[in-house]
């Protein structure tokens, strides 16, 4: 009797439920089909960076060096047929940023008048306006005259463009591993457990154990796989940085792996708490929404305000993220994320801690 | 009969669950090779009983011996010679048929081909099916084809008919008269007599976690008959099931 083969027993449970999960149209859509969507979206908005809208008057000059050279500056979007009614509207919502005007002086010198209307519907690209045409016109009016006290020698290194997809993917990589940990182990097991399939299980030698191994095994798996898929495309088709190539990408699944295991935590507490299948949903979402928002999926936590950030700073998926864009964008080992990854173990400890007790088998 | 072997033994039972008494002093053999009845109504303590054999509930005292092994101390060794049909349980989601039996034979640690399984169950037919989409005769079928995954000595249905058109029962029936002859004892609980009198070698009367009766259906019949009892009614050659079967035919309906 004792030839009974615990490890068989465990693998046939993670291969009947991997199985299940790929088969599962939730578990399929909160993975890889929700996350990817957030990334063709951000990845399709592009890395453009800011643009200035600028609406050129109808009875402005527009044969003049400042209509030129505004139009050979990326930043600035100029637009020259609106009529006066449209763009004064435009202006007060702040779709324009500004309104030039440019007259030629009957009287000489200086050649030109520019005349702007900024908005106070966008004052951060008007300031942005103000400077590029105080340069411009500095360059303008300078052009063949030596400098008396300073010329500014600009120049920009060469650095690592950093795109939307850089910040966005870590996120959406950690939100599909918290949906995936949270709301697959609840359902699954409080399923299990309702439909007595746990019960008919422990009519058969397996240990409890082999059933939690299993199931976290197919979980992980499948996970890592959605994880690895949302990586691929990311990189192949808007070049998400990945520094050091393969080695990046373990990482990554290696920091993937720790995130799931701990959300599974969550998932666990949430299947003993939930009294029926319907309750699942809102609990996991008071676990998952606050994180989802507040973990810097899709902003970064310093934008939010300073009551908030230690909240956000609270939350074991934002040490996810903030590892997962540090490996990859930044290039660092593991050791180099040791402190975030600290803090994801010690969430860890304390959910299973509290899983232990809430975790009903029958 | 009497001469037999006994494969359960279970004395003085007692299970309660904080106040309420389930199961109030049950003693009782099974025999090797026969099929076993637990007869009563529904809360009679049946299902209990069966569980705390089955090593799934803890009992508050007594003693179970099952072919040798004590259900304490020994519950790993009797989960393997022993298969269990439950009441109303459901099986993995997403899987089909010949996948849950490649499940439950990893569970078990033994290797099957699923397809013979269920051709013993006739199901054959049904091996890509979700377990959801089959029929209630169906789905009792396959899930006695579960139980017999690790060829065990015995095996355990819990009112594994009910809900039944006369049709399914009857073939499930067959079913459990063939799986007896092929040498596995049958412990089954129910609460249709016919059934009882039809299938089991013994059954055990229990009434309010008590057995108030223990014997072969034929004996209890003629002890009853001995005392006086009278059908209102005169027996005729035929019940009304017979009619139903004669006029809607005996094959499967699914």
């Amino acid at each position: 009797m004792s030839s009974y083969n615990h490890t068989k027993a465990t693998l046939a449970l993670a291969k009947a439920s991997f199985r299940s999960i790929t088969r599962s149209p939730s578990a399929v859509v909160f993975t890889l089909a929700f996350p990817l969507i957030f990334i063709l979206v951000f990845g399709f908005l592009g890395s453009g960076g800011t643009k200035i809208d600028v609406a050129i008057a109808p009875d402005s000059d527009l044969q003049n060096p400042i209509i030129t050279a505004l139009e050979k500056m990326e930043v600035v979007r100029l637009t020259k047929n609106d009529n006066m009614a449209n763009i004064n509207k435009n202006l007060e919502k702040g779709n324009y940023d500004a309104l030039i005007s440019i007259e030629k002086n009957p009287k000489g010198l200086p050649a030109y008048f520019t005349n702007v209307k900024y908005t106070s519907a966008s004052l951060d690209k008007g300031n942005i306006l103000k400077s590029v045409l105080n340069e411009l016109s500095y360059k303008l009016n300078t052009v063949n005259q030596q400098p008396t006290v300073t010329e500014i020698r600009a120049s920009t290194i060469d650095g690592r463009m950093y795109r939307t997809i850089d910040f966005i993917l870590p996120g959406q990589l950690g939100f599909s591993l918290l949906s995936t940990g949270v709301f697959g182990t609840a359902f699954i097991f409080f399923s299990l457990r309702q439909n007595l399939v746990i019960k008919r299980f422990f009519a058969t030698p397996v240990r409890r154990s082999s059933i939690v191994l299993g199931e976290g095994i197919a979980r992980i798996g499948f996970a890592l796989l959605g994880a690895l898929f949302i990586i691929l495309v990311g990189h192949f088709f808007f070049h998400f940085t990945l520094i050091n190539g393969v080695i990046t990408v373990l990482n990554m699944l290696i920091l993937a792996t720790l995130g799931v295991i701990v959300f599974m935590g969550f998932g666990f507490v949430v299947s003993g708490l939930a009294k029926s299948e319907s309750t699942i949903p809102p609990i996991s979402n008071i676990i998952t929404l606050p994180q989802f928002l507040l973990s810097g999926t899709f902003f970064s936590i310093n934008a939010f305000p300073g009551w908030l950030q230690p909240i956000s700073r609270a939350l074991p998926l934002t040490y996810l993220n903030d590892a997962m864009r540090k490996v990859a964008f930044e290039g660092a080992g593991l050791w180099e994320v040791k402190q975030q990854i600290f803090i994801m173990i010690l969430w860890g400890i304390g959910i299973y801690a509290v899983a232990v007790k809430t975790f009903k088998w029958e | 009969m009497t001469n037999r072997k006994p494969i359960i033994s279970v004395t003085n039972l007692v299970k309660h669950y904080d106040d309420f008494k389930a199961v109030q002093g049950l003693t009782f053999d099974v025999y090797e090779n026969e099929i076993f009845g637990l007869l009563g109504p529904n809360g009679a303590g049946k299902t209990t009983t069966l569980e705390i054999i089955e090593t799934l509930r803890s009992k508050t005292s007594g003693e179970v011996w099952v072919d040798g092994y004590n259900i304490e101390k020994d519950a790993a060794a009797i989960k393997q010679i022993i298969g269990v049909q439950l009441q109303a349980a459901g099986y993995y989601p997403n899987l089909n048929l010949v996948e849950l039996l490649e499940l439950f034979s990893g569970l078990y640690g033994t290797k099957i081909n699923p397809m013979e399984m269920l051709e013993k169950v006739n199901l054959q037919d049904k091996a890509k099916a979700k377990y959801k989409a089959l029929s209630g005769g169906q789905k009792q079928r396959f899930s006695i084809a579960t139980t017999l995954i690790n060829s065990p000595k015995i095996i355990f249905l819990d009112e594994p008919t009910t809900g039944l058109d006369p049709q399914a029962r009857r073939n499930l029936w067959d079913l459990i008269i063939e799986i007896r002859n092929n040498g596995t004892t049958v412990v089954i609980t129910t609460h249709y007599m016919d059934e009882a009198e039809q299938l089991c070698d013994r059954v055990a009367f229990v009434e309010a976690g008590k057995i108030i009766a223990l014997d072969t259906p034929d004996q209890l019949i003629d002890n009853l008959v001995a005392s006086g009892f009278e059908r209102k009614k005169e027996v005729k050659k035929a019940n009304l099931e017979d009619v139903f079967i004669s006029l809607t035919g005996k094959e499967w309906r699914e």
